[in-house]
């Protein structure tokens, strides 16, 4: 808890005020390089890097759920391979192969970025909505139907319910996978701390690609936290024994 | 109520019930029992329709059942299977509310079904009402399944199995309770079991099914004195059918010779009006006494029962 205190204090002053942590990183330059970001707002790009990646995220998980309800329909059930295929190539495909593929299609900045980390982050969604749905005991299903629920009822207020917990915990997957990859967005001039990263390597500054690295390893960290956080509270009484 | 016509379920080649007519009575308990495959649960749910007949039809209170979608004839039919098969995420009080939301009841006589309910299974209320099905004992759990399955007053109740996961005890006690709920509700049950003193205990009809067909469907005492078939006597067992003929019987009901309060010797064991033949019959070898002074549930004695008197219910036609 203290820990995790400490982590937000840290990137929060860091965003605000860069030049108070000039001291520490002055040691990694050479020749008077600049110790701290000069060429952007590092608040702008780390609020730019999280948009975009909760962006994707909410794709992610508008297809990610939304196919893994319909393959596990009586309707979709044939669709379950096919879709399965579909979103593991969307996780074995590179994502920087993915920029190159969608930058002459989109154009550059922030499209080609958001394609990207919306092929990646799906598979854990997609297939967490499916072990969800999945767990659900017969019995449960089975009572359900038996007192008169229609299939939209049962899926609403029982099966979704029972596989809350997954299905959240596929989306703080993605979106924590997303924050570090969506700093190679910046490759293709979407706005991010990947820009502190690659001017660092640029301009061989190794301040630069610390604090770069630092800033998303502690977002991506604390939104990890935040979102234990938050299935803890929403999923306090699902249980099933 | 519940007239079965000509019902058949066939699964490709395989035909799992065959041809099947029974009548249940209004009020009635009828158990229906049989081996594993006998074809027993495919015929409980076609009755509300979780699983669709292949040809024949069922009417209760006289209206077929396929006239109305599924879900809504559902909500009039109350559903116990083994296993209880709770919400795990709802509280014991939203799970006995599932029919009642279901039908649009307003929140208050939900509330006041819902206490109702759970005092009737000695649930209390405060303590339970906001409780999670995987906080309560397994005999509390079966419970709120039968109160769920209650909870919107139906006329009839389908159980499959439902004592099927109880230890012996609880499942005496279930049984019990079930009998009692039964005779204040006036609610017409049907009962899938494949425990034959089960199907005896509850059954004021008993159904035998073994592979798709209805092989009798009688009173117990009828099953064991005249079994329609081989099967039907092994179903029954044939050992000690004596003795599950007399357990039919509850001391109460026979006639008795009358005696005198003063008469009634303090040496003469007492023997509990409620007690079945059977039981009274257990306690008089136990006592190593040739008869005693059956007494009813305020002690005042009723008349003298023997050995003997037991003996001869338990003949055989």
């Amino acid at each position: 808890m203290a820990l995790r205190a400490a982590a937000l204090g840290v990137l929060v002053l860091f965003l605000l005020r860069p030049q108070w942590f000039a001291p520490l990183f002055t040691p990694l330059t050479q020749y008077g390089a600049p110790p701290i970001y000069d060429q952007g707002n590092l608040l702008e790009l780390a609020l730019a890097q999280l948009g975009t990646v909760l962006l994707a995220a909410l794709a992610s998980t508008v297809v990610g759920v939304g196919l893994g309800l319909f393959v596990t329909r009586a309707a979709g059930r044939a669709f379950l391979p096919l879709s399965r295929t579909l979103v593991d190539i969307g996780q074995t495909f590179p994502p920087v192969a993915v920029l190159a593929i969608a930058v002459p299609l989109v154009g550059f900045g922030e499209k080609p970025t958001l394609i990207a980390l919306f092929a990646y982050g799906l598979l854990p969604i997609f297939e967490n909505t499916i072990v969800g749905l999945r767990s659900c005991p017969p019995q449960v299903l089975e009572a359900a139907r038996g007192m008169g629920m229609s299939p939209a009822q049962c899926l609403w207020s029982v099966e979704l319910p029972l596989a809350l917990p997954l299905i959240l915990e596929g989306i703080r997957l993605s979106l924590v996978i997303n924050v570090g990859t969506a700093t190679i967005g910046s490759t293709v001039a979407a706005r991010g701390l990947g820009e502190v990263i690659i001017a660092g390597l640029l301009s061989s500054n190794n301040a630069f690609i610390l604090q770069g690295a630092l800033l998303t390893g502690l977002m991506a960290i604390l939104l990890y936290d935040a979102l234990v956080g938050l299935e803890r509270r929403v999923c306090r009484s699902v249980r099933i024994d | 109520m519940i007239q079965v016509e000509h019902l058949v379920r066939r699964y490709g080649e395989r035909t799992v019930v065959a041809d099947v007519s029974m009548d249940m009575a209004r009020g009635s308990m009828t158990a229906i029992v049989g081996t594993s495959g006998s074809g027993k649960s495919t015929l409980l749910r076609m009755i509300n329709r979780l699983v669709e007949p292949s040809a024949g039809r069922i009417l209760i209170d006289g209206r077929d059942t396929a006239a109305e979608p599924p879900h809504l004839l559902r909500r009039r039919i109350g559903y116990v299977i083994q296993g209880h098969g709770l919400f795990p995420h709802r509280t014991v009080a939203q799970n006995i509310a599932t029919v009642p939301r279901l039908l649009g009841w307003a929140p208050e006589r939900i509330e006041t079904r819902v206490r109702e309910l759970l005092t009737v299974f000695q649930l209390d209320p405060a303590q339970y009402g906001a409780a999670y099905p995987h906080q309560l004992s397994g005999g509390q759990q079966q419970r709120v399944g039968v109160a769920r399955a209650l909870a919107a007053e139906p006329a009839v109740l389908l159980m499959d199995e439902p004592f099927g996961a109880l230890d012996p005890i609880i499942r005496a006690k279930a049984q019990e309770d079930l009998l009692a709920i039964q005779r204040r509700f006036g609610t017409t049950v049907v009962l899938v079991t494949h425990d034959i003193d089960e199907a005896f205990r509850l059954g004021s009809r008993v159904a035998v099914m073994s592979e798709g067909r209805l092989l009798q469907y009688d009173t117990p005492a009828m099953l064991l004195t005249h079994p329609a078939d081989p099967f039907v006597a092994r179903m029954t067992g044939v050992s000690d059918r004596a003795l599950k003929l007399l357990s039919l019987t509850r001391v109460g009901e026979l006639r008795l010779f009358p005696v005198e309060a003063a008469t009634a010797g303090a040496a003469e064991p007492r023997i509990d009006a409620s007690l079945s033949l059977r039981e009274a019959l257990a306690e008089l070898l136990w006592q190593g006494t040739g008869h005693g002074i059956v007494c009813d549930a305020t002690g005042r004695p009723l008349g003298r029962i023997s050995v003997a008197d037991i003996a001869a219910h338990g003949r055989g036609p």
